[in-house]
């Protein structure tokens, strides 16, 4: 697995850069990931997002997709699209340190 | 020297690349297991911040019209894919059966039925069009079809829409 340098600190990512180690990530990290995507300063309804996928993550051992995002963490899919634009189920997964959702719908 | 690996930051592609690409889909069918393919990929291209239409003609008409779209049914009668006796699969309750079990097979997977997953295909920016000459076939008015609809078109103005989409016919 390799290490990659985010904040002047090494954590264990996937070949293509998600943080694989859920114990690694800390609110700390999460603007630096959001900046290297090019999302910007990250607003309380970023964060809003972020803390549900981390606990739905901690509970079910997957990362909720956006449905899931909208009907259990009760965000709307539109506001999604706003927060994290194009492709807000992966974006929102780097940011929050948490592997790509592997579910379809 | 060390040997692990330590990359400055490996940051996954969420690249444009896909920007201009368009994806169409147009759905011929009523049928319960004939409508969600086009559904469940729909919202994957939607994922990957593709434009995306979706467009409804003859029996798909039945998964935006308000009195068919909660109703659609699927039928064991010819479909050997079942491994049921063909024989058997004409008789009465058969196809209510096989609604029912298909029905919870969905649900076990957490994908909602048809109206709800048009909604949230329509929250994630699908462009959801009625065929123009199915409209008249049918003798449908606007308020027969589901309120997530972007309109009514007629083919040439479909064909016009989706210039240079990867489009699959269900």
């Amino acid at each position: 697995m390799p290490l990659a340098a985010i904040a002047d600190r090494e954590v264990s990512v996937d070949a293509e850069g998600f943080m694989t180690e859920y114990d690694e990530w800390d609110e700390a990290l999460a603007p630096k990931l959001a900046e290297n995507i090019g999302l910007g300063v990250l607003t309380e309804d970023h964060w809003k997002v972020i803390h549900f996928l981390r606990s739905d993550f901690a509970e079910n051992g997957e990362t909720p997709t956006l449905r899931r995002v909208a009907t259990v963490g009760a965000i709307p899919t539109k506001e999604l699209f706003g927060l994290f634009p194009k492709k807000p189920a992966r974006k929102m997964a780097y940011v929050a340190g948490l592997p790509k959702p592997v579910g379809c719908i | 020297m060390t040997t692990t690996e330590i990359a400055p930051a490996i940051v996954p592609d969420f690249g444009d690349e896909d920007e201009g690409r368009k994806i169409a889909f147009v759905c011929s069918k009523g049928t319960l297991d004939m409508a969600y393919p086009a559904l469940i990929m729909a919202s994957g291209a939607l994922e990957q911040g593709i434009e995306t239409h979706i467009f409804f003609t003859f029996w798909g008409m039945d998964m935006i019209n308000k009195k068919t779209m909660g109703d659609l049914k699927f039928t064991p009668v010819g479909n050997t894919a079942t491994h049921m006796p063909m024989a058997l699969t004409p008789f009465p309750g058969m196809t209510t059966m096989a609604t029912r079990n298909l029905r919870k097979s969905m649900a076990a997977l957490n994908i909602p039925d048809v109206p709800t997953f048009l909604s949230h295909l329509s929250d994630m920016g699908c462009h959801l069009w009625a065929c123009k000459m199915s409209v008249d076939m049918f003798d449908l008015k606007e308020e027969d079809m589901t309120d997530d609809l972007d309109g009514v078109l007629n083919v040439s103005d479909f064909i016009e829409i989706i210039a240079g989409a990867q489009t699959m016919f269900i």
